[in-house]
């Protein structure tokens, strides 16, 4: 294959001189640390509360619950940006008033993390919800025979068990909530991929743009990784069935 | 040991251009379509009037039937009238490793042969010239670049408009907000949308998003320019039979007066699949491109 490798080529300067390759890249991790913080913050939230309310006894929360997860989790990703940021605003005029006033690096940083944090939530809330439904029956019905109200039995038995069992599968939607920032190219934010993308298109050295890119996402994907094992190990209960690994 | 390997690469190209091309003396991109027995063309999906699917899924355009000049010459030169066309669709960031790898020979769209590019790649003779200019609404009372100053401007994001649109707002003192779209349409769409006042890109690439809206009445393009840039086919480096027969064939084109019936098919009559007619003129730039080909790239 006729490619020349030039690794040097991340010292090289943009056209127009204000800053070198891998200080872009560099810039677009922010970006790219920066949605996925955030996202993963709305994520576990809204994830942990419908997927909660999914195993209540209340007919209409189940099925606000459903109804919630089927819409996020149906709609691929990069359709369900593309309508936060072009067709939400055009159906309410003070979102697109402010939109149009606004710097659009925040617009586009705001709608990803919106867009990413729901989309997420309705994954996070299929997992809490096959986390509480893991849990034998008997400790709902102990909760209730010792007189717990359903928030108390939720609270004080349930959710801190569920939670617990569901961390692994936690840290796999957690490294997926990363690697999907990357779809915020879509609508213009300049995080790791857009700025691997750019750098290609201007050196035509793509295979070194996105060997970097790859390697910072596997970086950051094993740090996340291991964080969770971390938690993990720190909240484990000794003889406990989601004990942790050890 | 490089030096050598240049003169060898020299001599070769010298050989190629002098001596017809003999089956066995084959090499690059030549040997490879003898030995298939196909040439794998990489298009582009939405590059109108250059290389785009028509309503059929097929890929037509002004490129495209270059493209198939070149490929009647490879035909001919290798005495291979059978030979099988591949088509191969690209995009802007995709088409240089496709290049490179091997899995296309030759890419009909609208890339910009330009010097930092020709490191990787090589050119066939410049096709079209562009502009790199604005597109703005007319309601919005700009005429010029610089009446652009404090207001927010869409771009495609990889482009090279970008660092143009970055120079231009060093040297001329204005301060714009860039915001990217990702394609064409979307860039287009920021600006029909009015959350930016200007859309800057190839003018060719603006009149076909204008003259595609649904009110082209609305819209006009500066008639200023940034930088003008050549659009050429893309081939393999280092492939001096191949280029030999590129340059050859397109020369003949421009020469036989050809081509004038072939760009006023794309840029001057109703085009598939909407009808549409892009009613833009050759330029100065582009007639002087069919009288003198070459290859040179913008800097």
């Amino acid at each position: 294959m006729a490619y020349n490798f030039d690794w040097g080529v991340f010292f090289q300067e943009l056209p127009g001189g204000e800053a070198e390759y891998w200080q872009i890249l560099l810039d677009g991790v922010g970006w790219t640390l920066a949605v996925s913080a955030l996202a993963w913050i709305i994520a576990l939230a809204v994830g942990s509360i419908v997927g909660t309310i999914r195993t209540t006894d209340h007919p209409w929360l189940v099925r606000l619950g459903n109804a919630w997860v089927e819409l996020f989790r149906n709609v691929p990703l990069i359709v369900q940006l593309f309508l936060w940021y072009f067709v939400v605003p055009e159906v309410i005029p003070p979102l697109k008033r402010w939109v149009v006033a606004s710097d659009p690096s925040t617009v586009q940083f705001l709608m990803a993390v919106v867009g990413l944090g729901l989309f997420t939530s309705a994954r996070v809330a299929e997992q809490v919800r096959a986390g509480i439904q893991s849990l034998p029956r008997g400790q709902r019905f102990a909760a209730m025979a010792v007189g717990l109200d359903t928030v108390q039995t939720y609270r004080h038995v349930l959710l801190p068990m569920a939670f617990r069992i569901v961390i692994p599968p936690l840290t796999s939607e957690t490294m997926n909530l990363i690697k999907n920032s990357s779809v915020a190219l879509t609508i213009g934010l300049a995080e790791l991929t857009f700025r691997a993308r750019e750098m290609g298109e201007y050196t035509f050295h793509f295979f070194e743009a996105f060997t970097a890119a790859t390697l910072i996402y596997v970086a950051i994907s094993m740090t996340a990784n291991r964080v969770m094992a971390f938690v993990e190990k720190k909240v484990a209960v000794p003889g406990y069935i989601a004990g942790g690994g050890k | 040991m490089m030096k050598l390997t240049r003169v060898a690469v020299a001599l070769a190209a010298g050989l190629a251009v002098s001596v017809p091309a003999l089956a066995q003396d084959l090499t690059g991109t030549l040997k490879k379509i003898k030995e298939t027995g196909a040439i794998t063309i990489g298009h582009r999906e939405s590059s109108i009037p250059f290389s785009y699917l028509d309503d059929k899924q097929q890929p037509i355009g002004y490129a495209m039937d270059l493209c198939m000049k070149i490929v009647d010459a490879v035909k001919a030169d290798l005495k291979m009238p059978n030979l099988k066309v591949n088509l191969q669709p690209v995009t802007s960031a995709n088409r240089i490793p496709l290049m490179q790898n091997g899995t296309i020979d030759l890419e009909c769209g609208s890339t910009t042969n330009s010097v930092e590019r020709q490191k990787q790649v090589s050119f066939g003779p410049t096709y079209f010239v562009i502009n790199v200019t604005g597109a703005v609404k007319k309601n919005s009372g700009i005429k010029s670049l610089a009446d652009l100053n404090g207001k927010t401007i869409s771009t495609t994001a990889g482009t090279t408009s970008v660092p143009l649109l970055k120079k231009f707002e060093k040297t001329a003192h204005v301060d714009v907000k860039e915001i990217y779209g990702k394609d064409h349409a979307e860039s287009f769409l920021l600006l029909s949308q009015d959350r930016a006042a200007a859309f800057i890109m190839d003018d060719i690439l603006l009149a076909g998003q204008i003259a595609n809206s649904g009110n082209p009445g609305d819209y006009m393009i500066i008639p200023e320019s940034l930088r003008q840039e050549p659009y050429s086919m893309m081939l393999r480096k280092d492939d001096p039979q191949f280029k030999a027969l590129v340059d050859k064939a397109i020369a003949a084109v421009y020469k036989s007066g050809e081509i004038d019936k072939i760009y006023a098919k794309w840029f001057m009559s109703p085009i598939p699949p909407k009808g549409v007619n892009m009613n833009f003129p050759a330029t100065p730039a582009i007639k002087e491109a069919f009288a003198n080909p070459n290859d040179k790239g913008v800097q």
